[in-house]
């Protein structure tokens, strides 16, 4: 990003708190976050982590209880009537419940946002027949929502949220109702839809599959803060956050993450998901001509990628050592030293 | 009369002469109503019936459809929260629809003279019924409005859409089967009613069945009139499910 560019949606200091009887719930406190024109934002977390609130305040369906959000320099909390409906235009969303109207053929679902901007009938009919070419459902456009499968149903909710223009897409766990298979083809629309049309989109999931697949940055959210941000490369490889390490399974528990649970110099070795069905210590012991003690192994295989960690034991010998190391850093693989405190 | 005394036999008979009775039965106290001239008395009566209902019918939903609208959409979590005044709205509905029909009638007699211009008659009446409707409309249509899935109207308001255009456009189109079959339900509701016009000089069946039949004895009218109403009851119930189900698009 160029220095003077500015960010299409900034985040400052943000809190949400519910009422509820008997007290109150604080849903997001402090979050910061800046997302970039182009990008495609993953925010992640578990059940509860407030992924949910934070997108939904993006446009206002919930109103934050103290902060800022700044989409173009705008701040959406101060707007008035007018300039949020005009907001809401260029800022789409889509839902993991799709929320098409039952009552209306396909067409008509992806004509509603031109016929409630006043779109002249035939120019919005010329776009909304553009539009499900785009997401592949020419053929559906008389049918009714009741008569599509679930992905096809989320194809028509994008398509519907494409017809106003938008800048950003927000996609609220878009793809959780979903299976692995219509997941992958939704994404890869997403994901096209980013690259062709220039649309910023800001997703948020509990699968971090998800995030791995499309993302370019990602937030790790938990208990209401920013756990971790960066790049998705970054924040998988280098996960400082426990909470990021919980959703990613890499350590089961906290006290993991500082203290080598070895009781002699050992190396780390980081499965970041990159290396698919290789067998990277028999590799090691033909190449380095060296004897591998495993100390511990916590490798868990998602989408038929390796993420975890493995802790062998560091040999007595600097050179061997190092014959490790390279080896495994040629592998794509993450090594770290520990040792016992 | 003494067809009651033949319903009287009916179940004592032999099971093979039932049908034999049922004949003579039809034929002693129905059909010979057309002989009696009973149906110069019945057909006017349907057609009362029928002004009252379809007319209070129709002033009613319009005006509980407003209503109801106005209540979904200012309650608390609705399109445009205005819970104060919703409270006040609501409570002035429960007020009407706890008043009985026949007290209602009784309370409105000066308004009704007012408005309609006379406080007794079958066109009289449907101001009453209609006051006494319109609230029981109201709740019949916030039920409908309440089953649209509120991820719908939420995402109608994602898109920028105005409060008017959530109403007309996302509200009522998506409500559309379930309103259907609410109309059915009220106008049957509001047939019902219509039976005690008779309490206000009104006309129609009910007015007919309970003057004819039960005052004056002649249970044949009081037959004829129930069977009728049974029958109107019967195509208002089917035609609204008909038509419910061909509008509803969620079940193909």
């Amino acid at each position: 990003m160029s220095e003077n560019s500015r960010p299409l949606i900034e985040v400052r200091n943000l809190r949400k708190v519910y009422q509820v009887p008997g007290g109150e719930v604080v849903a997001l406190d402090g979050i910061n976050l800046t997302i970039e024109k182009g990008q495609i934002y993953g925010i992640i977390g578990m059940s509860g982590a407030g992924k949910s609130t934070l997108i939904r305040c993006m446009n206002k369906l919930d109103v934050p209880t103290d902060g800022q959000i700044l989409i173009n320099g705008e701040n959406v909390l101060t707007m008035n009537g007018k300039q949020l409906l005009k907001m809401r235009r260029k800022v789409s969303m889509i839902f993991q419940q799709f929320n098409l109207l039952m009552q209306k053929t396909v067409s008509r679902n992806v004509r509603y946002p031109l016929e409630i901007a006043g779109v002249p009938k035939a120019k919005a009919n010329a776009r909304v027949k553009e539009l499900l070419e785009i997401v592949g459902l020419e053929s559906k456009a008389d049918a009714y929502p009741a008569q599509l499968s679930g992905g096809q149903k989320q194809r028509v909710a994008i398509a519907r949220a494409l017809a106003s223009d938008p800048e950003v897409l927000l996609c609220d766990e878009a793809t959780s109702a979903l299976d692995p298979m219509t997941t992958q083809s939704i994404l890869a629309l997403l994901q096209d839809i980013n690259k062709r049309l220039g649309i910023t989109v800001v997703l948020i999931t509990h699968e971090m599959a998800v995030i791995r697949q499309i993302c370019t940055r990602v937030a790790i959210l938990d208990g209401g803060h920013i756990a971790e941000e960066g790049t998705v490369d970054d924040v998988f490889v280098h996960t400082r956050s426990a909470a990021g390490k919980r959703l990613f399974g890499i350590v089961a528990t906290k006290q993991e993450e500082d203290q080598p649970p070895a009781e002699v110099p050992a190396l780390r070795i980081v499965f970041d998901g990159g290396k698919e069905n290789q067998p990277i210590i028999a590799g090691l012991i033909k190449k380095c001509q060296v004897d591998v003690n495993i100390i511990s192994a916590d490798i868990k295989r998602i989408n038929g990628k390796p993420y975890g960690q493995m802790l062998i034991e560091m040999p007595e010998d600097e050179q061997s050592c190092r014959k490790i190391k390279d080896f495994l850093t040629g592998e794509g693989l993450t090594v770290k030293e520990v040792y016992p405190q | 009369m003494n067809f009651l005394h033949q319903l009287w036999q009916l179940p004592f008979k032999g099971f093979e002469s039932v049908w034999g009775s049922i004949g003579d039965f039809l034929y002693n106290n129905i059909f010979n109503f057309i002989y009696k001239q009973s149906w110069r008395i019945l057909w006017p009566a349907l057609g009362e019936t029928i002004y009252m209902t379809v007319m209070s019918t129709l002033i009613a939903y319009i005006l509980g459809l407003l209503l109801g609208i106005v209540l979904v959409t200012t309650r608390k979590g609705g399109i445009k929260p205005m819970p104060t005044f919703n409270a006040i709205l609501g409570a002035v509905v429960n007020f009407l629809r706890s008043i009985p029909f026949l007290i209602l009638l009784a309370m409105l007699l000066p308004i009704t003279k007012a408005v309609v211009g006379k406080m007794m008659g079958t066109v009289a009446i449907v101001f009453p019924l209609i006051i006494s409707a319109f609230p029981y409309v109201a709740r019949m249509v916030e039920g409908s409005f309440n089953e649209v899935d509120p991820g719908i109207i939420e995402a109608s308001k994602a898109m920028g859409s105005t409060t008017m255009q959530i109403i007309r456009k996302v509200l009522l189109p998506e409500a559309l089967p379930s309103l259907i079959n609410g109309f059915s339900i009220c106008m049957t509701t509001i047939l019902a009613y219509t039976a005690m016009a008779s309490a206000a000089a009104g006309g129609g069946l009910g007015s007919v069945a309970i003057t004819y039949g039960l005052n004056q004895r002649r249970f044949d009218i009081m037959y004829a009139a129930s069977i009728m109403l049974v029958v109107l009851v019967q195509i208002i119930t089917v035609t609204g499910s008909v038509l419910t189900r061909k509008k509803d698009h969620r079940l193909r």
